[in-house]
């Protein structure tokens, strides 16, 4: 099992090289620059800057020079926000994206499994055919209509939470029920698809034959086995709510790093989007190696595969 | 002999979306204390839902038990409370599946579900059911039990798998064992060994209920036969009897197609014909297609089936007062 860790983290090294080269050339063929901008710099002063931020080299030479620097693990500084590197940012707006993110994931989880696995437990009943419809309604409906509808209703409307904003500890509600939504829609929906297809199996049928009751087969039998599915959906989820969250922090105005990554693309902050990029990789990187771990240990099937 | 299980008049049905099927319909079978019965008939005849419904394992919607008693022990299983029925499960009656592959948990440990089912039923602690579990792996004939208890089902071979469903079915010594078709998903050389264990492990007292559709299988284990055709019983009687005598022509018609080993080697007996499909069965006796015996009577009524005596035959040629045969 560590073996295994270590050689996915090795496999770290060339995927994260082939991000921040591809980005690196790909940001530099689409037009503009960093200080291309609605008011016309003087070109001396555009002249100086690009000296100074090391723009007037030779592009190989500058892929080299960020590389150097990105494997000491100075990201740079970002152009746009001269007061802070590129590394400063990520340390002060990633807690927050963090924290939406685990928010929305909790969020996903409980109400996603609890509405589809209570359909699957009554599979065909007008529980099940009321859960379902609203679910495909949630993978539907994408976060930019469910974030101003919340605030206009539980905020606006009825005044239960603010608007907008990341101060008090109940802000934190709207955009997570907002991030999180269409992720519990699909966990619903994937929970009760594997659910009932554990519940028709023989070796249900057998804990049955032995006496244990309809609790004791769900918990012992069933749970284990439907869960994988929805393991292995959420590597990619919570990578996505994480990385994805840049549309519900513009929403409640919240001062997470998803933001930062828009605005970076919007100013053409070469340094800050490379960085963001790898780290985003890297993050991705991570949630589905713990999910091939959460996966391995529920499976004793992998487990073997995984060892070997 | 003393019955212990009695089926009376069972009839299941299954609401498909091309309508109602008929898998039992007015079945009657008696297991005595300490007798091995064997079920017998072509697939999907209805034996494995009859032995199904002693433990009300039919999945329900769509099957439906809708008539019927089955007595065990002067109580009806099919109204007895969940709470009773939990108890009787796996306890005084069980049942080893066709399926080995399938029918252990595909993600617990052998010993964690042998260990579960002794401690469902008995007060013990885990450190004795472990041991007992152990021994019992020994006894169906799994080397190194200790070891094999921490195995997942995928690492054992079929014939494993199927010694571990026996030894969990044997170790707390019911009444009644139900084997389905135990052997049907096994290799020919495994076959033999596991029916072998089957006979060797079960007490006297213990009575065992045999799904098969292996006339061999039912010449080496059974005392008594029944046998069922169409989602109905056709005849039952004590094995010798039936081999020699057999009083249904389904029955016949069975006992012909077993290949010999002696005598010329020519084409293998079958049964001319198919069965009538449960969804619809016809009017009269739903053998009468393939049976060259049959009547005009055959097309018009359905023959009762005549019993007396621990026999009984399904067939207008085995009614008692009918001394002259037709034609």
């Amino acid at each position: 099992m560590l073996r295994f860790t270590i050689r996915r983290l090795l496999e770290l090294i060339p995927v994260l090289l082939a991000v921040v080269t591809v980005t690196f050339f790909l940001i530099r063929l689409a037009p503009g620059g960093p200080f291309t901008a609605e008011r016309n710099y003087p070109e001396d002063a555009i002249q100086r800057m690009n000296e100074f931020y090391g723009l007037d080299d030779p592009l190989p030479i500058q892929y080299l020079n960020y590389l150097a620097c990105a494997i000491r693990g100075d990201l740079g500084p970002s152009i746009h926000n001269p007061t802070r590197t590129v590394n400063d940012i990520i340390a002060q707006n990633f807690p927050v994206s963090l924290e939406l993110g685990l928010y929305a994931m909790v969020f996903a989880l409980l109400f996603g499994l609890a509405s589809g696995l209570s359909a699957a437990l009554r599979h065909n009943q007008w529980w099940d055919h009321l859960v379902m419809p609203v679910a495909m309604t949630g993978i539907c409906v994408p976060s930019f209509v469910i974030g101003p509808v919340l605030a206009l209703v539980c905020g606006l409307h009825y005044g239960w939470f603010n608007v907008a904003g990341w101060e008090e500890p109940s802000d934190r509600v709207l955009p997570a029920i907002t991030l999180g939504l269409g992720v519990a829609a699909y966990i619903a929906r994937l929970s009760r698809g594997s659910m009932l297809e554990v519940l028709p199996q023989d070796y249900i049928r057998t804990a049955r034959a032995k006496g244990l009751n309809e609790g004791q087969i769900l918990i012992r039998h069933a749970l284990k086995n439907a869960m994988i599915p929805v393991v292995s959906f959420l590597g990619p989820a919570a990578a996505g709510i994480i990385t994805g969250s840049f549309v519900v922090e513009t929403i409640f105005q919240i001062p997470g790093l998803g933001r930062m990554f828009v605005m970076s693309a919007f100013n053409r902050d070469y340094p800050l989007i490379l960085g963001l990029v790898a780290f985003y990789a890297v993050i991705v990187v991570f949630f589905n190696l713990l999910v091939d771990l959460c996966i391995a240990w529920l499976n004793p099937r992998t487990r073997a595969h995984t060892v070997a | 002999m003393d019955t212990l299980l009695e089926i009376e008049d069972l009839t299941v049905r299954f609401d498909t979306d091309e309508g109602t099927l008929t898998a039992v319909e007015g079945v009657s079978l008696s297991i005595g204390k300490g007798e091995t019965l064997g079920l017998v008939g072509e697939s999907g005849c209805g034996k494995s839902v009859t032995a199904m419904s002693i433990l009300r394992l039919i999945p329900s919607p769509p099957g439906r038990i809708e008539s019927g008693r089955i007595h065990f022990h002067d109580r009806d299983m099919l109204t007895i409370p969940d709470q009773d029925l939990r108890e009787i499960r796996g306890k005084s009656i069980s049942i080893i599946f066709q399926e080995p592959m399938t029918a252990l948990s595909p993600l617990k440990r052998v010993g964690h579900q042998l260990i579960e089912a002794i401690q469902l039923h008995e007060d013990v602690p885990k450190s004795d059911a472990a041991r007992r579990a152990v021994e019992w792996l020994g006894k169906v004939g799994i080397p190194d039990p200790a070891q094999r208890m921490q195995s997942y089902p995928f690492q054992l071979s079929g014939g494993m798998r199927q010694r571990v469903m026996i030894a969990m079915a044997l170790m707390l010594e019911p009444e009644l064992i139900i084997a389905d078709e135990p052997t049907t998903a096994l290799d020919v050389t495994v076959q033999a060994q596991v029916l072998e264990l089957i006979k060797a492990m079960k007490r006297d007292e213990t009575s065992l209920l045999l799904i098969t559709h292996d006339m061999g299988v039912i010449w080496e284990m059974c005392e008594r036969v029944t046998v069922m055709y169409a989602s109905q019983v056709v005849e039952t009687a004590a094995l010798r009897d039936l081999f020699a005598r057999p009083r249904h022509p389904y029955t016949e018609a069975l006992i012909r197609s077993i290949p010999k080993l002696t005598g010329a080697r020519g084409e293998l007996e079958t049964i001319d014909g198919q069965v009538p499909s449960p969804l619809a069965y016809p009017g009269g006796c739903r053998f009468r297609d393939r049976c060259c015996k049959a009547f005009e009577r055959c097309e018009l009524e359905m023959p009762p089936l005549y019993e007396a005596d621990r026999v009984a035959a399904r067939c207008f040629l085995s009614d008692p007062n009918q001394s002259v045969p037709p034609i």
